[in-house]
């Protein structure tokens, strides 16, 4: 009766930290606070944050970011799809895109900066010789008002993000045969797809991209770097705020935590609309009998735009490799004037406890995450899915509600109950942002799982848990290593609930690295963007070859 | 109520059990097997060396172990406080020393956040430090220190330029004469986007040498008074933003932003707080060593940074030692060593033995580091609450909706 009891534990552990961290949220938010002396109720907080220079531009940017950057990133991701997959050249690309989503925001984002500033990698690669820059252009780009850069930085990161969900969801569709009917009706291999193939696809793959647009609206560290800095994003000013040394502003940065909560649900309810309009667009096309048959020019451009997306992520990367052995790097010098291996002896001597640490956090909430996402998701095809779903409501609340908004709160808890900076808090605290990612991954392709062989495993005689064991796990073990190493990754990159619930005690790789980032050597944070990347490879690692291992000899299985 | 509340706490007896600092030999005994939890910014692989080679002495000499919790912001150790004093964790807390500034210091002591009595002036080492010729000893962003902190280094705002770019005949003295340069070299100035430190510390600079009468800084905003006595401030900044470096629209985010834009040749002048920065970043190969130093013959703005220890700390005798060892005649020697670090002494030199005085005296600056007598007349800082007006205000005209 285990499965019994996990959508009630997953609650406990997942909802219960989030709401009592909402709730130090909120309380101060009105004013009621009473460590800093705020007794009473009061509206006059959300007043002040009215009047704030620039809020309503903040505020407007992050909507922008969300909505833009998933639309982007999805169109491309569906197109790319549409076109190629099934044949080898999206094979290759697969294999070229999956290690990005490994890739730290932060790591990325840095690589795109000091690619695309007038200083940049790109700039130097045409100066002199060819600009004439003697002096690098004064143009803004990196930080420019119209938050261009950030999205562009946003974009390289969802893009492989959506299509591994998507890669997630594709088996469950039958994408040979549609397409064969599609094809014979006359579409082109892109409206066959979309008009084919994509609704049912994205309906598994519709809480990813919601995740992605709260992400993209409510993200630190990529809007911090490349983002516009006058005024920055409302999460950049929100976390501002809340490490401003006047601590009356704990109640000011409380009411822009609600700010940001109603931000990102305007953006996800607007992209809702945009679903609707999109659907009602596509329904006109295919209902005129327009079938798209010249669509060359459309898979090349999706195709151009994937592998854009993958070389920008990897030039930044090897970039950034190339700094973290400079010496002196002078405009507009293409490579070093001098290489030097003194970023890495620095760090190699302190290296050892924070990557074991950030190893063992990752670790163990994986595991857990799994195997809660798991029991859930068993308990749900026992009970049915909308009973299961609202439960599960909970689970998503993590993804929605930006960290800013709780987090404070979270720790206030972990304070009180003494276990700050313990490990089983750390790994509790971690627990509640990899669950999400490891319940998205993993929950469509499970509810799109065919229960016909599971009829046929009962109907041979099998109980019910060697069909678990022995049919439905091993046909999805895929996508359970898959969804472990997306959770993994999102562990290693956790930043502020290690800060704070580990309270500076139990440091891992990336609160090393963004401590030493807020130093702005691009040296050394070339070596810990590689540091970071490390774990995370690795956990792909095993997910795809695993699979290959365990399944050699079952090629349906492989693939 | 802030003052009141400050001086409730300063009448506060201390809690039986803390230790006093003024029975040295029973602090030492205490703090024997004690780990330090010292909260310090993280964000200098030179003063993270530095702290570890003081955590190897602490450890063989007293028996005291040091963790350094590298912070991206002091602001997030003054959190942690707040969060535990919420939770009503009055003993026992995580932090058991702060690196902290003016602002962070200013909030602590009116909050009741720090260890009381004043325990800084009755460290034995104490008796080194420079208390008369450097007056921001006692009193931090104009605010007393009465003792609450231990002044760990001095800050001293210095220009930087490269002279195989930059003429050095044409390099501004004052900040007027730093308009008419920006003037004629467009968009090759800039300064961090305040509320970061240095770039608030060059708008401080600026508000001195702009006002009309300075002796208003010294006591808190009147907010009836502000906009006229920083109407010279603001027209100047209105004249200097689409003069900068992207015309003002945005800004290098902190100092070493503003070293890397130095570095590409983005920019042609940056400052820092640390005269020596640019002989370290020359040492440390991110500078061309063609970079040199300069201030303002009328004065610049200067201060010291300090160390403190939290009402709740829970390593308290721990904390008083690694305290008292970093103001030692050897740790500071070692700390202004551009080599090490490159931070200057809060010690009279010339007091000091003369074994310790060659410590200070046998340091190689570097080309880029002004001598002492070099760095021209200090300026105090004003009082807290005009960074925080200026900022505002800042924010408003400079920060927002370009």
């Amino acid at each position: 009766m285990l499965p019994r009891l996990g959508p009630p534990l997953a609650i406990l552990l997942l909802a219960g930290p989030i709401i009592a961290g909402l709730l130090g949220t909120l309380l101060p938010a009105f004013g009621y606070l009473p460590a800093l002396g705020g007794n009473d109720f009061t509206t006059s907080h959300f007043q002040k944050l009215a009047n704030e220079p620039g809020i309503g531009t903040s505020a407007a940017l992050a909507i922008i970011a969300g909505l833009v950057t998933t639309a982007i990133s999805l169109a491309v991701v569906m197109l790319f799809v549409a076109g190629w997959a099934g044949t080898r050249i999206f094979a290759r690309i697969q294999q070229l895109i999956s290690p990005l989503l490994a890739v730290p925001h932060a790591a990325a984002a840095f690589g795109l900066a000091f690619l695309i500033a007038p200083s940049g990698m790109l700039s130097r690669l045409v100066s002199p010789e060819l600009s004439g820059w003697q002096r690098p252009p004064d143009l803004l780009i990196v930080h420019d008002a119209m938050g261009l850069s950030m999205i562009a930085g946003l974009v390289v990161k969802e893009i492989p993000f959506l299509l591994l969900v998507t890669l997630a969801a594709l088996p469950q569709v039958d994408l040979a045969r549609t397409r064969l009917l599609t094809a014979s009706l006359g579409y082109g291999r892109v409206s066959g797809f979309v008009f084919g193939v994509w609704p049912p696809v994205y309906a598994q793959i519709r809480l990813a991209v919601f995740a992605a647009i709260a992400f993209a609206t409510s993200v630190v560290d990529v809007a911090a770097i490349l983002g516009p800095t006058a005024p920055a994003t409302l999460a950049v000013r929100l976390t501002r705020w809340m490490q401003d040394p006047d601590l009356s502003m704990r109640f000011f940065a409380s009411a822009g935590a609600l700010l940001q909560l109603g931000v990102t649900v305007s953006a996800l309810l607007a992209w809702v609309g945009m679903e609707r309009v999109g659907s009602a667009i596509c329904m006109a096309m295919s209902g005129r009998g327009h079938r798209f048959r010249h669509d060359r020019t459309l898979r090349n451009l999706a195709l151009a735009a994937m592998l854009l997306a993958a070389l920008t992520v990897a030039s930044g990367l090897v970039t950034l490799g190339i700094w973290s052995c400079a010496g002196l790097w002078q405009f507009p010098d293409m490579l070093p004037q001098q290489f030097s291996a003194r970023a890495w002896q620095n760090t190699a001597p302190r290296i050892g406890a924070p990557l074991a640490t950030t190893f063992l956090v990752a670790a163990l909430s994986t595991l857990i995450a799994v195997f809660l996402a798991v029991l859930c998701l068993i308990r749900e095809g026992e009970t049915g899915r909308s009973n299961g779903r609202s439960a599960l409501l909970f689970i998503y609340l993590p993804l929605i509600v930006p960290q800013v908004a709780f987090l404070f709160g979270l720790q206030l808890m972990f304070v009180l109950s003494g276990t700050v900076a313990s490990m089983p808090a750390l790994v509790l605290a971690h627990l509640i942002f990899v669950m999400p990612y490891v319940f998205l991954s993993l929950s469509d392709p499970w509810r799109a799982y065919d229960r016909r062989y599971e009829a046929v495993a009962a109907g041979l005689g099998k109980r019910r848990w060697t069909t678990l064991f022995r049919v439905r796990l091993p046909m999805l073990l895929r996508a359970v290593l898959t969804a472990a190493a997306v959770g993994f990754a999102v562990s290693v990159g956790q930043y502020l609930p290690t800060l704070l619930i580990g309270a500076g005690r139990l440091d891992t790789i990336t609160t090393e690295a963004v401590a030493l980032a807020s130093g702005g050597n691009r040296r050394v944070i070339g070596v810990y963007a590689f540091l970071q990347l490390i774990l995370p490879i690795l956990g792909f690692a095993v997910a795809t070859l695993l699979p290959a291992l365990i399944f050699r000899n079952r090629r349906a299985l492989r693939a | 109520m802030v003052c009141a509340a400050a001086s409730l706490v300063l009448s506060m007896p201390a809690l039986a059990g803390d230790p006093d600092a003024t029975k040295w030999n029973a602090v030492l005994e205490d703090a024997r097997g004690e780990t330090v939890y010292f909260n310090a910014w993280g964000g200098a692989q030179n003063i993270n060396a530095y702290l570890e080679w003081a955590g190897t002495e602490i450890e063989k000499r007293y028996g005291v172990k040091l963790v350094h919790v590298k912070l991206d912001d002091t602001a997030n150790a003054v959190a942690k406080v707040v969060a535990e004093k919420a939770a009503g964790k009055n003993s026992g807390g995580t932090v058991d020393l702060i690196w902290i500034n003016g602002e962070n210091f200013a909030a602590m002591k009116a909050q009741g956040l720090l260890f009381v009595p004043g325990w800084a002036e009755d460290l034995p080492n104490r008796k080194f430090v420079d208390v008369e010729d450097k007056p921001t000893i006692k009193s931090d962003f104009t605010v007393p220190v009465d003792g609450l902190e231990s002044p760990w280094g001095m800050a001293k705002l210095v220009f930087f330029h490269d002279s195989a770019n930059t003429d050095v005949a044409e390099l501004p003295k004052s900040a007027s004469e730093l308009l008419t340069w920006a003037q004629k070299h467009p968009g090759r100035f800039s300064y961090p986007q305040p509320p970061d430190f240095i770039g608030s510390s060059f708008l401080k600079q600026l508000l001195i040498e702009t006002i009309s009468d300075r002796a208003l800084l010294q006591k808190p905003v009147d907010e009836a008074m502000f906009s006229e006595v920083t109407a010279p401030l603001f027209a100047y900044l209105d004249v200097l933003n689409p003069l900068m470096w992207r015309r003002g629209k945005a800004f290098p985010q902190n100092y070493p932003a503003m070293k890397q834009l130095l570095a590409d040749n983005e920019v042609d002048i940056i400052f820092a707080f640390n005269p020596s920065e640019a002989s370290s970043a020359i040492a440390a190969g991110e500078l061309p060593d063609t970079v040199r130093s300069f201030t303002f013959p009328g004065g610049t703005l200067s201060n010291t940074h300090f160390v403190a220890i939290p009402y709740n700390a829970a390593a308290k005798a721990g904390a008083l030692v690694l305290a008292d060892f970093l103001i030692s005649p050897e740790a500071q020697g070692r700390k202004q060593d551009p080599a090490i670090w490159g931070d200057p002494t809060v010690l009279n030199v010339a007091a000091l033995s003369v074994a310790d005085r060659a410590r200070f005296e046998t340091i190689d600056l570097g080309v880029a580091t002004l001598k002492p007598d070099e760095l021209g007349p200090t300026l105090d800082e004003p009082h807290a609450s005009w960074m925080e007006r200026i900022e505002t205000e800042w924010k408003r005209r400079y920060g927002a909706a370009n």
